[in-house]
């Protein structure tokens, strides 16, 4: 009996851009610190995000975005989640995005999003703490 | 544990009655739930399956395995969008490995399947293979249960081959393709790894890399050796003994899966152009058209349910045997014993054993 619950996590890199190295990094940082991560790929669209999240039961979706389009990324990808009865997935990610943003998705329901440059540490970290708090809830 | 519905013997909580009534609804989320609760085998993933199975298979289950990179994924992409294309409903469970480091994992097989993305036909699912030593995770059959319960109508199973352990995929799929690739070496590396008990259809895939034709005259000339036809005619001194090296794996095989009236065939595959994916297909085919017919697929599938039994006695068994404490003081008591000379694995696990079953 496997006690300890496994964290799943998608990381997603939606967008036209081909600059994946940053979700490609993540994704094996976090494969080492335990979690199975779902990784897809490049341009990824919101409803194959939903869709990956909904089918592979994941806790959390990382996205990484560095087009710029964060604005309108991360609320329709919280949107179909919320749609999907999937509310209750982390979303997260990172990418180059100004404070101010950061501020104004948290307050739409979004989760933390970190900044180029963050050691990959204090995403585990925060991911590892919100499932703690989950668990406990 | 709340109220509970009693449900042919089993009390089942409200939650999981929930969760099974939007899963008979056919409700998405519903499925990903009940895999995740079986995978990690929680609380009344028992009796979900119980309540799944109940009316007994029906999907047609196709599993995919072979070393890492040889195209699987690519070819069950490949195979889904034609299915999806003649309207079947298709389930796909991919396994990936576990790291052995820090028990985390990287499943990368949906990159290959981006196109079927948000078909609603179509359910992927990636999963590790956790604890289990074979290419499969110990629940992957468990999870083309749940959906076959679901409804889907075909089923593929792609696992990762790690050598001699992935005869587990048998205990998945009714039907067997082992792709392999010019790199993945010569015939006697894949007898050796017992592939050729196991593959009802062998791909060569990466049919444009130099290297496969030469494969794919070994792998016909190993099977044709297995097949018996041509063990008489080798003297064993000719260098290696081939008749022996098959003996010796129709021993190591564990039920004859693949009877000789069944010619296994050998195909050759190019995954990013499609070239050959239709006759695999097609041979994919013929076999479970043969299966049916020639009564194997009952056999396999009876086969499978024995295993099943037995899987699960040893496991309630086990967990129930460790779960006493007597038990583990025993254990504790026995470790001191061993260390000390005194006693041996066999004498403490006898005694264990003694004390169980009185
Ligand atoms: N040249 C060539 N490359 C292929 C073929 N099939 C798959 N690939 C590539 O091989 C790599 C591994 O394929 P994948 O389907 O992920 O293999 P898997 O690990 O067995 O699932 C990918 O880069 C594919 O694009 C093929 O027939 N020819
Ligand atoms: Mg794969």
């Amino acid at each position: 009996m496997s006690d300890e619950r496994k964290i799943r996590i998608l990381v997603a890199k939606p967008g036209l851009d081909g600059h994946d190295r940053g979700a490609k990094v993540i994704a094996s940082a976090f494969r080492d610190a335990g979690f199975e991560v779902i990784y897809t790929g490049l341009h990824q669209t919101p409803e194959m995000i939903v869709a990956a999240a909904v089918q592979e039961d994941v806790d959390v979706v990382a996205m990484s975005v560095l087009s710029g389009a964060h604005m309108t990324l991360f609320p329709r990808v919280k949107k179909l989640l919320d749609e999907a009865g999937a509310d209750q997935v982390l979303l997260t990610g990172g990418g180059i995005i100004p404070e101010d943003d950061v501020a104004e998705l948290e307050r739409r329901g979004i989760g933390r999003l970190f900044g180029p440059g963050t050691p990959t540490t204090t995403a585990i970290e925060y991911v590892n703490g919100w499932f703690a708090a989950q668990q406990t809830s | 544990m709340t109220a509970g519905r009693r449900a042919a013997g089993m009390v089942m909580t409200d939650a999981m009655a929930d969760l099974l009534e939007r899963f008979r609804d056919g409700q998405v989320p519903a499925l990903a739930r009940a895999i995740s609760i079986v995978e990690s085998e929680r609380a009344g993933f028992q009796d979900l399956l119980h309540e799944v199975m109940a009316r007994g298979p029906r999907a047609k289950r196709v599993g995919f395995t072979g070393p890492p990179g040889a195209g699987k994924s690519s070819l069950v992409a490949a195979a889904a969008a034609t299915y999806r294309a003649a309207g079947e409903h298709i389930g796909v469970v991919a396994v990936d490995p576990t790291s052995p480091y820090s028990g985390g994992a990287l499943l990368g097989d949906r990159i290959r399947m981006n196109d079927l993305a948000t078909d609603a036909g179509i359910f992927i699912r990636s999963m590790a293979t956790r604890g289990s030593l074979g290419g499969l995770a110990t629940t992957t059959k468990e999870v083309a249960d749940l959906m076959d319960g679901f409804g889907f109508d075909r089923l593929l199973v792609e696992t990762v081959g790690v050598g001699q352990t992935e005869l587990e995929i048998t205990a998945a799929a009714d039907t067997v393709v082992v792709v392999l690739v010019p790199e993945s070496g010569d015939a006697i590396q894949a007898m050796k790894a017992g592939l050729m008990e196991i593959a009802d259809v062998f791909v060569v895939n990466k049919a444009d890399r130099p290297g496969s034709a030469r494969l794919v005259k070994e792998l016909r000339q190993a099977l044709h050796l297995r097949a018996g036809s041509a063990l008489k005619d080798i003297p064993a001194h000719h260098g290696v003994d081939l008749a022996r090296i098959a003996k010796k794996e129709a021993r190591n095989a564990a039920p004859p899966v693949s009877p000789a009236d069944w010619a296994v065939p050998v195909l050759t595959t190019n995954a990013l152009t499609q070239d050959g994916v239709p006759e695999l297909l097609e041979a994919i085919d013929q076999h479970l058209t043969w299966l049916e017919h020639g009564g194997q697929l009952d056999v396999r599938r009876r086969d499978r349910a024995r295993v099943r039994v037995r899987d699960v006695v040893a496991r309630e068994l086990s967990r129930e045997a460790w779960k006493s404490e007597e038990v583990t003081a025993a254990l504790d008591l026995g470790v001191d014993r061993i260390s000390k000379g005194e006693e041996t694995p066999y004498s403490v696990a006898r005694g264990i054993l003694a004390s169980l079953l009185r």
